[in-house]
């Protein structure tokens, strides 16, 4: 056990490595809920959900701290996806659906965890060369620049055929992916965004985020920041794609472009952006919402009649709510503040003012 | 053929020029990057057809003569554009940059799946005015009719507005706003007017895009503002936000760029010719950061 904290200085920092673990706990819960609960579609939905605070709490780790929204992290979700599916895919299977395939990558047949690790690492490689050119503009310009950035690889994924199978989908990729390894992967991403968030390169982020001319005053070189929580963001993206294609079986261009980053972008905002507690919220409660309003889509029966909303009605409601929050509480459901234990429990004391 | 490639490059241009200009005054306004432009576009598309789930479309407002059709299509896009601002970025004004244009992209959305719901997702085939795709011979090139039209209808529409802008009580005070809203409003600017008719210009300038592209194309596609609308903000970008000569300058550029690789990019590497064109900008932007025109207020103040 270490030494009693005594500063608040330090008792906010304990307070702070709560977060994780108790984010961790929830997701726990979740998944065993599902898992005991439910039938076999609920569990699917755990492990989809699971899948996308992967992908959101990447997109975070960017986003919020350093406050600039990239429309550009579908293309990494895009590239981890397609990674997974070249390196795990049977070699006759790609000679067949991708035969523009380099010789290593047709030959290519690797266990999952080393695809999905090569999936984050190659995305992440992608977004520290495309962010050494989109991070140098200011704050909306950059916006704008990643969204050309996601246009851009989605032009190329959806006509360079024969690597990328083009517009058709590449089937078969193996469907391993149960809520156990979402979760595995969702705490990995939440333990990572905790420690960015914490370590000095984080607090700077942010510090340029809330004031850009006072933080560059003070030392803080943004660019250099911003593009090492590019990367760390990429890679969790990377893999979160790589965890959408295996938990799906099928893979095309159009799974990662306007409606995936739609969909990140409004758990985000309705979550908050402000902390990653709300990234997390936010993805389970907009899940928890699309997936009643999918069964409504289907038609709920009461009594005799049978009533159903017409499809695509889910954008349209999630897309009204998010303008309402935006409206009505701009900083999301958490409102920028973390689920942490109270500093009377980290410091083990009755009292915590000093 | 080199004649051929400018009326190319001016036709396009001059449509990414318009789309720009859309973009470039609400931004200049409200600083709003507005990412339900091209669902303005694509709606305005929508509003010529009746609502159905068939492949051939049947012209609704689209029959009208065209006199007729011209400004009514307009007055929607404009009508469209006005109700938006009412109703999503009014209640936020005083919000940031960002979340107005999160806000943007959320009602780009929503338009987009209220056109899904209401025509279905297939394009839909529309012969709108087919006898101007003919073509002209002009000297040394055939030239469709359509880019004659297009071009004359560019320029006299950005000559009007820089008119309106310079000439016009409105136009002044838009500029006032552009360049210090918080001062214009000071000295006796209306807010809701100017913002609400900066709207309307674009929702106008919306609609004239979206005549050209079923002019050009002959289909309607739910989806069909998009690729325009991005290289609309990448010509605001690269033209320096909210400077309006800039967007007009960088839209035609990017005409020229996109005309220029169609006609010498070998023919395997055409269908990338759109990721060629966003990479050459990033390349731009490296250089220039800034953007091509930037405007005083684009920088912070202390």
């Amino acid at each position: 056990m270490s030494p009693q904290p005594t500063t608040p200085h330090q008792i906010r920092r304990r307070m702070a490595a709560t977060t994780p673990v108790l984010l961790a706990l929830l997701l726990l819960a979740f998944v065993l809920a599902a898992t005991l609960l439910g039938d076999r579609a609920t569990a699917r939905m755990a492990a989809e959900t699971l899948i996308r605070v992967t992908l959101v709490v990447g997109f975070w780790i960017f986003a919020g701290n350093s406050g600039v929204i990239s429309f550009g992290h579908a293309a990494f979700a895009c590239l981890g996806a397609y990674t997974s599916a070249w390196l795990t895919l049977q070699p006759a299977m790609k000679t067949l659906l991708l035969p523009g395939l380099p010789g290593f990558l047709a030959q290519a047949h690797w266990p999952v965890l080393p695809a999905a690790l090569a999936a984050g690492l190659l995305a992440a490689a992608l977004a520290l060369i495309s962010g050494a050119a989109i991070l140098r503009l200011s704050g909306i310009a950059a916006s704008i620049a990643t969204f050309a950035f996601l246009a851009m690889v989605n032009t190329i994924w959806a006509n360079w055929t024969p690597v990328t199978g083009g517009t058709s989908s590449v089937v078969g990729l193996a469907r391993y992916v149960s809520p156990w390894v979402a979760l595995g992967w969702a705490v990995a991403a939440i333990l990572a965004a905790a420690l960015h968030a914490a370590s000095a390169s984080g607090l700077a982020l942010r510090a340029s985020r809330e004031d850009e001319v006072a933080a560059a005053a003070s030392g803080i070189d943004r660019y250099r920041h911003r593009l090492l929580a590019y990367t760390v963001s990429a890679f969790f993206c990377g893999v979160g794609g790589a965890l959408m294609g295996h938990f799906i079986g099928v893979i095309n261009p159009d799974s990662f472009y306007l409606s995936l980053t739609f969909l990140m972008l409004a758990m985000l905002v309705m979550g908050g952006i402000g902390s990653l507690s709300g990234a997390v919220v936010g993805v389970l409660a907009v899940s928890l919402a699309v997936e009643a309003l999918v069964r409504l889509e289907k038609g709920v029966t009461l009594g005799t009649t049978t009533f159903a909303l017409p499809p695509g009605s889910q954008e349209i409601l999630i897309a009204l709510a998010m303008i309402l929050v935006l409206v009505f509480r701009p900083a999301g459901l958490l409102a920028g503040r973390e689920i942490m234990l109270p500093a009377r429990w980290v410091t083990g004391r009755g009292t915590s003012n000093q | 053929m080199s004649l051929q490639i400018l009326f190319d490059a001016l036709s396009l241009g001059g449509i990414y020029a318009i789309a720009a200009l859309g973009i470039a005054l609400i931004f200049g306004v409200m600083k709003l990057v507005n990412f339900a432009h091209g669902q303005f576009i694509a709606c305005s598309v929508f509003a010529l057809i009746l609502p159905s789930a068939d492949a051939v479309a049947v012209l609704g407002l689209g029959a009208l003569p065209a006199g007729l059709l011209i400004p009514a299509i307009l007055l929607f896009g404009a009508g469209l554009a006005v109700l938006a601002e009412a109703f999503v970025f009014r209640p936020l004004r005083n919000a940031s940059p960002v979340a107005l244009m999160v806000a943007s992209f959320a009602l780009g959305i929503l338009l987009q799946n209220l056109l899904l719901v209401t025509y279905g997702g297939r394009p839909k085939a529309i012969s709108l005015w087919p006898e101007l795709g003919q073509p002209v011979r002009l000297l040394s090139a055939e030239i469709p009719l359509l880019q004659l039209f297009v071009i004359g209808a560019v320029g006299v529409i950005l000559a009007g507005l820089a008119l309106m802008l310079k000439r016009t009580r409105i136009g002044l005070e838009m500029r006032a706003a552009a360049e210090d809203f918080g001062m214009a409003r000071l000295l006796g600017v209306r807010a809701n007017r100017v913002i609400s008719g900066a709207f309307a210009l674009s929702g106008a300038l919306a609609a004239v895009v979206a005549l050209v592209l079923v002019a050009q194309t002959g289909v309607a596609d739910v989806r069909m503002g998009g690729q325009i609308m991005l290289v609309a903000f990448i010509a605001t970008v690269m033209g320096g936000m909210g400077s309006l000569p800039g967007a007009v300058a960088a839209g035609l550029a990017l005409g020229a760029v996109s005309a220029l690789l169609q006609a010498f990019l070998p023919p395997e590497a055409r269908p990338f010719r759109d990721a060629f064109l966003y990479g050459l900008v990033i390349l731009v932007l490296l250089f220039r950061p800034q953007g091509l025109f930037a405007s005083a207020s684009a920088k912070p103040r202390v």
